[in-house]
């Protein structure tokens, strides 16, 4: 039997401290029963002595002093997990809310996971079709690959996560997959959203989601993340799967990290948050990966909204460091109408040249996404100085360089939330747009690779 | 010698350990902690009370657990073994974990640094019988085929050599013994143990002044980093800091790299390893990874040992340099290395300094760098040895004001400025050329065989320097009145920049031949670029109108002359016969 203590001495913000507890460990978790009976959980955060300080995910409203029964369960939190899982719903801690039956378990992991040893794990090179233009031709994502969305409030991110849900595959094959959601902090709306669309597509059946509302208690978005990995870890390396781990919104997450490191009266960093956020933050996304020896992937998709669109602010910056890129949406295109806004010239996939090339995509893949770019990025300075001078003033060359630039928006990003594009008609697609241009003009792309393609698409003019 | 008392755990606070009754106990003293046997290191004294960093995961650890002080600093391992290897933070080898653990990193492994199983082959260079001090070199093992392991007299041995025969030796055998004048016997074995927070000694310091040849065109021809020079690479996220780590460490002209993955993330470090066996030594012929050592702890394993891992970096370099070889030390990020200085100091409950950094922030850096240099190495035979550092900065939201950038700024010769402008060009490698500088330019010359042609090389880098930097005031009147209403020169200035930046400047790290340039190439490269210049210049005399001058059918050939196998130096050349030919042809339509 576990001992019971009724010695809590101290409530602040999101904190209990008990005293008198005799082998209490740094990182277990306790029960916490208040005196209507009811049941909270809550985690060690640090022991001085006798004295625990322990954090109560659900929150501290209602807990007193004198009524509180404290039990210490010796052992850090864990998730237990089963194929079972698959197509249920549950609370950020774990706690199935979907009115199903109780999951049996066919073993218990520690949400806090290990780190993957460096040297085992396995370099991520399968290419993943997204069927998004501006993913698959410019910045390809590959299992085990961590690409996050830096979305701003008001921007469709939900939209193209859904999307990502849908699509992603790998080319030519048919593996078994899983997507795994963990709602932080989110709206019932946008949780719902993804939720409509997941069934109304039949993959609610290869999805388990973790839902922790705005209206949930704050703390439990500290476990919810560990936990929805903790069940891709299961389901990857234990049942094969490839599994897609979508986190929204990480903003919320660090937020909530932020009380706590607060009510612990810790030196805070920049914008408040602690100065260990980006240790924290990398033991959740370097969780995404693959291992060698193994069959199953975890890639994952965090989202995150950046306050006023700032890239700056800790949280997206952060993210940045630890992440294999970072896809960007812009607010401009989104009022222009373009769907998916992605702005592309700020976004990028650090492992794209992993996943591309002969005998992955195609030969021409990597230049022309180069030659793209840079096409682009000349024709965004010469939209904007069109907008000051007018657009009779650009030299002949700027205004063919605006050109392309309208028509790569207009039809390169712009592509709708429902259109499956094949990678080969995204590739085709680049060689028609730049086909506008003298040969001499494509520096970036090899002379045997523009007579190899380009010829086809200069008849079409 | 001294006593040590066992203590016991009254705190525990994340990565920090607070024990009491450790008496005896002395700073930066290395103690295993609790029932698994963590690692840890005193970082604080208060009485018999200390603080410990603890270097793996605390969770389940509880007070009244013991704490035992080992009584050493936290040491490396250096010996034959060091090269191919991958390590940890605190030097175990992560090889060797997964076949112990799993693929996942669990606590409380007590694997050596360097394996006790295998023998090398020793073979003795030294007389028995004769007298030897701190340094000298006793004998050598053959690594790897790049790499001859000298093995030397451990600092602070000196005496009568004694017993060395050549034979097969697991490391941690005695090979000899050194006997002092007062009959002290030292036990000679292939490997030593050096605390990493101690600079290993040499004989003397001395300035770098050679220039270390990297075959990216923008260092080697703009801002070349010296042997034993210092260099930082700050940048915001996306910039390419990594890819230009990489290229550093597989193409940079040294005898070993060491690369330390210091709180970055795991698939990069994955990357290295599963690329580095696999690139081919363009010195040597063969594969790399035969001079590389790899300490990789990324940001997800344990914060302290993030904080040690740059101290064990640079402890295996000058042991090689000790050996007289010219070592380079890769370390990405430092700000990763700051931050887990930031996180044991908040968990101290230390006084923070600016941005919640601790005070000594700037004096850790400063000390960590002077630690490169090209040193004489102590003992015999007379050799020169080197370390240079490149270390990576990530500064928040790439604000170049950052508290880590401005302490390195403090000490490294060598900037190079990353911008996120010139990575979304897809200009890279993106390193500005206007904010970067290098102490070390003087030196360029001197690292051609022809010191006429190094000379002329020196020069035509000033002058493109000085057309870029034309280019960056022009650029700003042409934004306001076009491009209409500036000279023909001028016009002529702005289309060389763009060659400069677009043909020399910009290299592809990925493409088979663009990713190395010899400097004799990148001699040609930029002599035709500005061959092209002078022609056009000359043609504009003449009457030619620029807008003919740059429709030229030769400006592609100049723009692919990077992509000419680098052995056909020749073909780049020829190409200016062809400028000349083409130009010519313009005058004579004019003059007609």
């Amino acid at each position: 039997m576990l001992k019971e203590y009724k010695t809590v001495y101290e409530i602040s913000g999101p904190l209990m401290m008990v005293e008198g507890v005799e082998n209490a460990k740094y990182g277990h978790i306790v029960d916490i029963e208040l005196g209507d009976g009811s049941m909270r959980h809550g985690q060690i955060l640090q022991v001085e002595g006798d004295k625990v300080m322990v954090q109560v995910f659900e929150g501290t409203s209602g807990i007193n002093v004198s009524q509180t029964t404290v039990r210490f369960l010796g052992k850090p939190m864990e998730l237990g997990v089963s194929p079972d899982i698959l197509g249920r719903v549950f609370s950020g801690t774990g706690v199935p809310i979907d009115n199903g039956p109780k999951i049996i378990p066919k073993m218990k992991m520690n949400i806090n996971g290990n780190p993957i040893n460096p040297y085992a794990r396995d370099y991520p090179n399968e290419f993943i079709q997204t069927g998004i233009s501006t993913i698959d031709g410019l910045n390809p994502l590959v299992r085990g690959q961590k690409l996050p969305i830096f979305s701003g409030s008001g921007l469709p991110h939900d939209e193209i996560t859904a999307q990502l849900a849908r699509q992603a595959s790998v080319r030519g094959k048919g593996e078994s997959f899983a997507v795994v959601f963990a709602a932080m902090g989110i709206t019932f709306d946008a949780a719902q959203f993804f939720i409509n669309d997941l069934t109304n597509t039949g993959a609610i059946e290869r999805a388990v989601l973790f839902i922790n509302l705005a209206n949930d208690p704050a703390i439990e978005r500290i476990a919810a993340p560990r936990v929805a990995l903790t069940a891709a870890e299961y389901l990857a390396f234990e049942e094969d799967m490839h599994v897609l781990v979508i986190l929204n919104d990480m903003t919320n997450y660090c937020q909530a990290l932020r009380e706590i490191s607060a009510a612990r009266k810790e030196v805070p960093g920049r914008r408040g948050f602690p100065g260990y956020l980006y240790t924290d933050l990398a033991t959740i996304y370097e969780r995404a990966g693959r291992v060698k020896g193994k069959t199953g992937s975890i890639t994952m998709v965090p989202v995150l909204t950046m306050p006023e669109d700032d890239k700056t602010h800790p949280v997206p910056d952060l993210t940045g460091y630890i992440t294999e890129g970072q896809i960007i949406m812009s607010r401009s295109l989104h009022r222009k109408a373009v769907s998916p806004p992605v702005d592309v010239l700020p976004s990028l996939s650090r492992l794209k040249d992993k996943g591309i090339g002969p005998d992955k995509t195609r030969e021409d893949h990597a230049s022309l996404y180069n030659q793209l770019y840079a096409g682009y990025a000349r024709g965004k300075e010469a939209q904007e100085l069109a907008t000051i001078l007018g657009e009779a003033a650009l030299s002949e060359e700027d205004q063919k360089y605006m050109r392309f630039a309208n028509e790569f928006e207009g039809r390169y990003i712009s592509q709708g939330y429902y259109e499956n594009r094949d990678v080969m008609t995204t590739l085709d697609l680049g060689w028609e747009l730049l086909s506008m241009f003298d040969d001499a003009e494509l520096k970036r792309i090899d002379k045997e690779l523009i007579d190899k393609y380009m010829p086809q698409f200069r008849k079409k003019n | 010698m001294a006593e040590f008392k066992n203590g016991k755990i009254i705190k525990v606070a994340g990565p920090v350990v607070v024990a009491e009754g450790m008496i005896g106990a002395r700073m930066y003293d290395v103690v295993r902690v609790g029932a698994e046997n963590l690692i840890g290191e005193i970082v604080e004294l208060q009485g018999d009370r200390a603080s410990i960093q603890v270097y793996e995961d605390t969770v389940g650890i509880g007070p009244g657990e013991v704490v035992v002080n080992t009584g050493a600093p936290l040491s490396v391992e250096l010996g034959p073994g060091l090269i191919s290897s991958i390590y940890d933070g605190i030097q175990r080898p992560l090889d060797q974990l997964v076949e112990a653990q799993g693929s996942f990193i669990k606590r409380g492994s007590d694997i050596p640094g360097l394996k006790r199983d295998t023998k090398w082959h020793f073979t003795p260079t030294a007389e028995n019988g004769s007298d030897v001090s701190a340094g000298d070199i006793v004998g050598e093992v053959v690594e790897s085929t790049l790499v001859n392991h000298k093995i030397m007299v451990p600092p602070k041995a000196s005496g009568r050599l004694e017993g060395l025969s050549e034979g097969d030796y697991a490391v941690d055998e005695v090979i000899g013994t050194v006997t002092d004048a007062n009959g002290n016997k030292t036990e000679l074995k292939l490997m030593q143990k050096w605390p990493v927070r101690h600079p290993r000694p040499n004989s003397q310091r001395l300035a770098p002044n050679q220039v270390l040849v990297t075959g990216q065109r923008v260092v080697d021809a703009f801002f070349p980093l010296a042997r034993g020079g210092t260099a930082c690479v700050p940048g915001p996220f996306g910039t390419g800091k990594t890819v230009v780590q990489h290229q550093l460490a597989k193409w940079i002209d040294a005898d070993v790299v060491v690369y330390v993955g210091c709180g970055e993330r795991g698939n990069e470090m994955t990357d290295v390893l599963m690329e580095f066996p696999e690139l081919v030594d363009p010195h040597s012929g063969e594969p790399l990874m035969k001079r590389v050592v790899l300490i990789a702890n990324t940001s997800d394993m344990p914060v302290a040992a993030r904080e040690a891992s740059v101290y064990t970096g640079i402890t295996i370099a000058e042991y090689f340099r000790d050996m007289g070889c010219s070592v380079a030390l890769m370390a990405d990020s430092t700000s990763r290395w700051a931050e887990a200085m930031r996180e044991i100091s908040t968990r101290l409950e230390e006084m923070p300094a600016e941005e919640g950094y601790p005070a000594y922030l700037g004096a850790r850096i400063a000390s960590f760098y002077e630690r490169a240099g090209l040193v004489e190495c102590a003992g015999s035979p007379q050799r020169n040895g080197a370390v240079s550092v490149i270390g990576a900065v990530s500064p928040p939201g790439g604000d170049l004001s950052d508290t880590v950038v401005q302490a390195t700024l403090q000490v490294v010769k060598v900037f190079w400025s990353l911008q996120a402008r010139l990575a979304q060009q897809r200009h890279f490698p993106a390193i500005d050329w206007l904010t970067s500088y290098s102490f070390y330019k003087q030196y360029i010359a001197d690292s051609f065989e022809d010191k006429a042609m190094g000379k002329e090389f020196a020069d035509m880098m000033q002058q493109a320097m000085n057309l870029l930097e034309q280019e960056s005031q022009l650029v700003e009147i042409v934004r306001l009145v076009g491009a209409e209403s500036i000279s023909a020169q001028d016009r002529m200035t702005l289309e060389t920049s763009k060659s400069i930046r677009e043909d020399f400047l910009h290299q592809n790290a990925f493409h088979k031949v663009d990713t190395f340039t010899p400097i004799e190439k990148q001699h040609e490269m930029i002599k035709l670029i500005l061959h092209f210049h002078q022609a056009g210049l000359n043609a504009i005399e003449q009457g030619v109108e620029t807008a003919d001058i740059f429709k030229l059918r030769v400006r592609e050939d100049i723009a692919r002359a990077k992509y000419i196998d680098n052995e056909k130096v020749e073909q780049v050349a020829a190409i200016k016969d062809e400028v000349d030919r083409q130009m010519k042809e313009l005058q004579a339509a004019v003059t007609a």
